[in-house]
């Protein structure tokens, strides 16, 4: 063991690094701080080395043309010794880093600990987010199936969106004209050299102020940060109840991140690697474009908002996002750090992670999206055939071939971009349905033009077979009215 | 000489080395972003659109609506597949065409024909169109995008070339539907 030593010193006599990371193993930490809640950011930053790693590896197969790149990736997945493997680590690692990002963000933001000092931090942390999210669509872009094409589609459409310079914005982030080679070039140099730099840069930044500054201490209720004072009462903390980073406070960090690394292999060994799908070949247009599982959100929000609010909101409301989240720590720099005194701060994570997961939900079955096969896929339930007249079961013909049901869910089968018809008897009169399969309205298109008058008539006998056994179909209250004073008034005038 | 002229003269010859880097940098800087900004072309002589064939008129039927690829015009070796184009051809009565973009007026995903109902669908976000490509319904806010064409002798030719956004509309040459943006 003599000889480990002393070659340690001949290294150490010409870096002369032992002292400074000494010091930064054994600077004093407050002692509750070494806290089980203290532990993501670390395990991001591992996430973070194992996606450099698999990247790399990846790297060394992938092949970044337009013409090549989904067969590489077939290749690794299916004829190299463990490729799928390195692929499902990549891509699970991806999932992990954005969850542990956000998981850290939220941390940080509840225990106060972007308060003074630590505003640059903060304000470094939000890039790195930014960067993680950057990495992880760029990341999906590499991944180049229809998934991905019709997703640069989508980001050149919403580019396309910009006042004036919008269509150079276009150009530029597809490196020409169309979606094709350049693209995927283009996508390749920022995932692979311009954000991780960036990131690493960042990264040893936002490390560097983290130990200069001191980890964050427990937030206690009622102690409260000003900034004539906040560094005494630090330093003192750390004097008093503090304790030296390795090993009071490291262990559990090494812990948790073996346990991610862990779970990360699990999920690539159980649920393997993500795609590629389909061809990105924009001929095969029987495809049904999806995002990857933290840009489903947006997806939900680009079906669900207002058409005349889209492009505003795309515009502006990233931009606000990023400036509040940004100016955050300059506007409540100082205070109350504990969560149980910051009713808003815990209210608008709640709001925050109730609004992402609702459109999350959403999205994963997309309710707004036509079934493009139900009309030739989803046969009619019997029980809507049964005992029905020959011109009801045409209009159950019209139903199927004029592809109402990719919209309309009968049974529990069918689109659900509009009502179920189940029981649309008992909602709407003959007359309603009659108008409103002619003109359409709401969301509906008109049929006027596609149906003849004899299939509108077939098909609405249908529509009024639809209710339930035991109640009656919608009539016209007011026709019924009429007919009875015209009935009424016609046996007054019998003799 | 006394020692303080000796040090400015010193931080003079520094600045001026700082200067004289700034300025080549600044200098380098100018081909980089030329580089970098190569992509963008005149958008108002559309200098990525040239006239391309769908082939001959014989493939399509009067009153139907079709799906025809073409190359796209401007292309580079390792495109692969997606420099190949699709687009919808209505052919409404001898010579009169509608040539449509594939993408979706909304977000540019491909929407797909159904000549039973005689609707387009996108299958992203729920847009729907009429079969003369005006909006039916669901978020776009304007109708398909279309492609200008003209008959050639017996082939049908459109115009194209570039990714119809808002910002690109392929129509803009023809007059087709003006973009409304926002």
């Amino acid at each position: 063991m003599r000889w480990i030593e002393s070659l340690g010193q001949w290294f150490d006599r010409r870096l002369q690094l032992s002292g400074a990371i000494r010091e930064a193993a054994l600077h004093r930490v407050p002692r509750s701080s070494a806290s089980w809640w203290y532990v993501f950011g670390s395990a991001a930053l591992t996430v973070f080395i194992l996606q450099v790693v698999t990247g790399i590896l990846l790297a060394i197969v992938y092949v970044p043309s337009a013409a090549e790149a989904w067969n590489s990736l077939q290749t690794l997945n299916h004829d190299l010794t463990l490729g799928w493997f390195l692929r499902a680590m990549h891509g699970w690692g991806s999932n992990f880093m954005v969850a542990l990002v956000l998981i850290h963000m939220v941390q940080v933001f509840l225990f106060g600990a972007h308060k003074y000092p630590r505003e640059l931090t903060w304000v470094v942390g939000v890039f790195l987010l930014l960067m993680t999210l950057g990495m992880a669509f760029t990341g999906q872009v590499l991944r180049f199936d229809q998934d991905s094409y019709w997703g640069l589609g989508i980001g050149a459409s919403i580019m396309g969106r910009v006042p004036l310079i919008g269509g150079w914005l276009v150009n530029l982030l597809l490196g020409g004209p169309i979606i094709a080679g350049e693209t995927l070039s283009r996508f390749f140099a920022l995932h692979v050299f311009v954000i991780p730099g960036m990131l690493i840069g960042l990264v040893g930044l936002h490390l560097l102020m983290v130990l200069k500054l001191g980890i964050n201490e427990w937030p206690m209720p009622g102690r409260v940060v000003r900034r004539e004072t906040y560094l005494k009462e630090y330093e003192e903390l750390t004097h008093k109840d503090g304790v030296p980073f390795v090993p009071d406070a490291i262990w559990k960090d090494l812990i948790f991140a073996a346990c991610v690394l862990l779970a990360v292999a699990f999920c690539a060994v159980v649920l393997g690697p993500f795609g590629p799908t389909g061809q990105p070949d924009p001929t095969i247009i029987e495809t049904a474009p999806r995002p990857d599982f933290f840009f489903l959100w947006l997806y939900a929000l680009l079906s669900l908002l207002p058409p005349q609010l889209e492009t505003p909101f795309l515009l502006i409301a990233p931009v606000i996002g990023v400036a509040v989240l940004l100016l955050l720590p300059f506007l409540s720099g100082e205070g109350e750090k504990s969560w149980r005194r910051r009713p808003i701060a815990v209210l608008t994570v709640l709001l925050l992670a109730v609004v992402l997961g609702t459109f999350t939900r959403l999205a994963s079955n997309a309710p707004w999206s036509p079934v493009m096969n139900a009309w030739s896929g989803s046969p009619l339930p019997e029980r809507y055939l049964k005992d029905r007249s020959p011109l009801e079961r045409r209009g159950a013909l019209v139903f199927q071939a004029k592809q109402c049901r990719n919209c309309h869910a009968l049974g529990i089968e069918g689109g659900q971009r509009g009502p179920a018809l189940d029981t649309v008897a008992t909602r709407l009169t003959p007359d309603q349905l009659i108008r409103q399969v002619l003109q359409g309205r709401g969301n509906m298109p008109a049929y006027g033009k596609n149906l003849s008058p004899a299939e509108c008539t077939a098909l609405v006998a249908f529509l009024t077979t639809l209710h339930p056994a035991g109640q009656a179909p919608a009539r016209d209250a007011s026709s019924s009215v009429a007919l009875e004073a015209d009935r009424e008034s016609s046996a007054s005038t019998r003799p | 000489m006394n020692k303080q002229t000796e040090v400015s003269r010193r931080s003079f010859l520094m600045r001026l080395g700082l200067w004289i880097n700034g300025g080549i940098a600044a200098l380098l800087a100018v081909p980089v972003v030329g580089y970098l900004l190569s992509p963008l072309r005149g958008k108002a002589s559309q200098e990525y659109n040239t006239w391309v064939s769908l082939g001959p008129l014989s493939q399509f039927p009067e009153g139907q609506t079709r799906l025809a690829t073409f190359r796209n015009p401007f292309v580079r070796p390792w495109d692969g597949q997606t420099a190949d184009i699709p687009c919808w051809v209505r052919r409404v009565a001898g010579n009169t065409f509608q040539v449509f973009a594939i993408n979706c007026a909304h977000l540019g995903c491909p929407v797909r024909w159904f000549s039973q109902s005689g609707l387009f669908m996108c299958p992203c976000h729920g847009g729907a169109y009429y079969a003369d490509g005006s909006r039916a319904s669901g978020p776009p806010e304007r109708g398909l995008f279309e492609y200008p064409f003209r008959i050639d002798g017996d082939q049908l030719v459109i115009q194209a070339g570039e990714l119809p956004t808002l910002a690109a509309d392929a129509g803009t040459a023809a007059g087709g539907r003006k973009p409304c943006v926002g």
